[in-house]
């Protein structure tokens, strides 16, 4: 018998009511929680996947667009580049490492990416099963691809034009997987990764080029032609130099990965903001629904309250037992809120990865939550302040006499 | 024992209560006799120590209880002081052994289940230990309340008209068992009551005046 086995007893005497209480507060923490995941997870990938890449040159159009779809492959690109004047930016004194990407193609979804090895040593991608592309045509797959299609090694398939399923397909040139690489948690995991040439040779009808193999000394200089090129600085200075650079001298564009996806985030900003507004609102009416319960079984419970006092309880037992039983529905609820925030943000990532966009899991804990449980905490202890001060003043002899 | 030296009450300026003197014995058996309005429960309260009267002394088991500080004051009738109020006021949530256990927990004493049953034993309520209250007939109830006064052996123990609206027999009955329980304990009796059927059971008597 304390404090706790009391207030858990009242607790399950009106079961009902405790109920909806616990149920209404684990909604709004839920909500909380959900979009602490999702957005804690969606800023931790978008950073891994933009880290070490200073710049992004692409053609000319929206900078985002560049951005989206030569960084995260979530958006068609803004058209080509080409091939000479990305050789004479490789080789810039504020240039330290220049990857490029030759894009346009995709399989059920997953982009086809044409570029060097250096994209693998980027992310330190790592081989599971097989190994790194050599040939044209020979294709090294994501993690996340490899199982949602289920490729395995020795495996063909065509790429189709385009980013959805609906492009035209590519029927001549099958790819064959000769690799398959450990989940990284990167972009690596949803792509198919191959050599420029073997983007090029998609579209070698347009060139009659006979021998794919050997495309890369049979296609003009002129007629190359790369989709970005990541670049990482050689210091700090370059950031000075290297996009006024670009935009000035080509008829490519340079865009910051910094800066658009933090543009990015204050758009996605605004609907978590709505969203954040609305779980606080259901927290706070929570709160209320708390209160109202509490200080409606006050009543009920005068006389309990009385004669714990005849039994010797202080007044101040009898208020840290209002409060801790506000505390006690508060946290309940707010653990039952974690957790369901847990399994939503799972079933969400689920239904994410179905649609082959970023991905997301509920199996993970971040320390913000902690506060989350302060503030289930909180409201739950606020909410029986004014109960909890009531029952302090209860005047026995009075109450015991009229009853 | 406990004593009363020129104790009295108002309320609103209008006295509902006056002891000039009033000395019983350690394990003595008291009625408090008198009609109703004439201060009984009044009294009671202020025997309780849950009540402060506008003046007077009143001192229980060898403590001035107007001396005590508000909060002493409560450690003392949890330990000191068992109440059977008229309407017995269980408490509905718990189990008749928590209604128990409560006392216990509420007087700062250490919890001892040990006792709780043993009292519950010897009111003949051992199968009810974990009854909730509303599932007991008048009778128990009436029997867990006494239990509960006592389960911390106190030295005064007060019963507030136990036995109106009950017949004959009954009436007997709850007597038998107020008596008992307080001799078992040694505790002082009192039994504020009305009902002129249980006079001649108890040796001593008070009666109120009623303050005017």
């Amino acid at each position: 018998m304390n404090l706790a086995t009391i207030s858990l007893a009242y607790l399950k005497a009106r079961s009902l009511n405790t109920l909806l209480n616990i149920l209404l507060l684990a909604l709004g923490i839920a909500t909380i929680v959900l979009l602490l995941l999702t957005t804690a997870q969606l800023d931790q990938r978008m950073r891994r996947d933009a880290q070490g890449i200073d710049l992004v040159i692409g053609a000319k159009g929206s900078p985002m667009q560049v951005i989206l779809s030569s960084i995260y492959h979530l958006d068609v690109p803004t058209g080509n580049i080409p091939y000479k004047q990305t050789q004479e930016i490789s080789k810039h004194r504020a240039v330290k490492k220049a990857i490029p990407l030759a894009l346009g193609d995709s399989y059920k979804g997953a982009r086809i990416v044409g570029t060097t090895h250096a994209y693998l040593d980027h992310y330190g991608a790592k081989v599971a099963q097989g190994k790194r592309w050599e040939k044209t045509l020979e294709a090294v797959i994501g993690a996340d691809v490899a199982k949602r299609m289920n490729l395995k090694l020795g495996n063909k398939f065509h790429g189709s034009h385009g980013l959805g399923e609906a492009g035209e397909v590519h029927e001549e040139h099958p790819y064959t997987v000769v690799g398959i690489l450990e989940p990284s948690g990167s972009v690596l995991d949803r792509v198919v990764l191959c050599s420029v040439e073997s983007v090029w040779a998609m579209h070698a009808s347009h060139h009659d080029i006979k021998d794919i193999n050997d495309i890369a000394n049979q296609l003009k200089d002129e007629e190359k032609e790369y989709t970005a090129l990541l670049i990482q600085y050689a210091s700090p200075v370059a950031a000075a130099i290297l996009p006024r650079y670009v935009n000035n001298n080509s008829a490519m564009q340079a865009a910051s990965p910094a800066y658009e996806t933090a543009r990015l985030f204050s758009i996605i900003g605004v609907g978590v903001d709505v969203l954040r507004g609305f779980a606080l609102v259901l927290v706070f009416s929570a709160g209320l629904s708390v209160f109202i319960a509490l200080y409606n079984a006050l009543n009920e419970r005068r006389y309990d309250l009385a004669v714990m006092r005849t039994l010797g309880a202080r007044p101040g037992t009898l208020l840290l037992l209002l409060l801790f039983e506000g505390l006690l529905l508060a946290l309940i609820g707010g653990v039952l809120g974690i957790a369901g925030g847990h399994a939503l943000t799972e079933v969400l990532g689920h239904a994410l990865r179905l649609a082959q966009q970023v991905s997301v899991t509920g199996w993970t804990w971040i320390n913000s939550e902690w506060w989350v449980l302060a503030l289930a905490a909180g409201v739950g202890v606020v909410a029986a302040l004014i109960p909890a001060w009531r029952a302090y003043r209860t005047d026995i002899a009075g109450t015991l006499a009229r009853g | 024992m406990f004593s009363l030296h020129d104790v009295q009450h108002a309320y609103d300026g209008e006295p509902v209560l006056n002891v000039p003197e009033w000395q019983a014995q350690q394990g003595a058996l008291w009625l408090m006799l008198g009609p109703s309005g004439s201060g009984k429960t009044t009294l009671l309260h202020v025997l309780a120590g849950i009540l402060r009267p506008a003046s007077g002394q009143v001192a229980v088991a060898d403590q001035d209880i107007s001396a005590l500080s508000p909060s002493a004051m409560d450690r003392f009738r949890g330990k000191n002081i068992g109440i059977v109020l008229q309407r017995l006021h269980l408490i509905d949530s718990l189990t008749v052994m928590n209604n128990l256990l409560l006392a216990q927990y509420m007087a700062g004493e250490t919890q001892n289940p040990a006792r709780a049953r043993e009292v519950l034993a010897s009111l003949d309520l051992a199968d009810k230990a974990n009854a909730r209250p509303h599932e007991l007939s008048h009778g128990q109830a009436q029997r867990v309340a006494v239990a509960r006064a006592v389960v911390n052996k106190p030295k005064l123990l007060l019963a507030d008209e136990p036995t109106s609206n009950l017949d004959d027999e009954r009436c007997v009955q709850v007597l038998d068992l107020l008596l008992n329980q307080a001799k078992a304990c040694g505790a002082t009796l009192v039994i504020a009551t009305h009902d002129q059927r249980i006079k001649s059971r108890v040796p001593n008597q008070y009666a109120l005046k009623g303050a005017a």
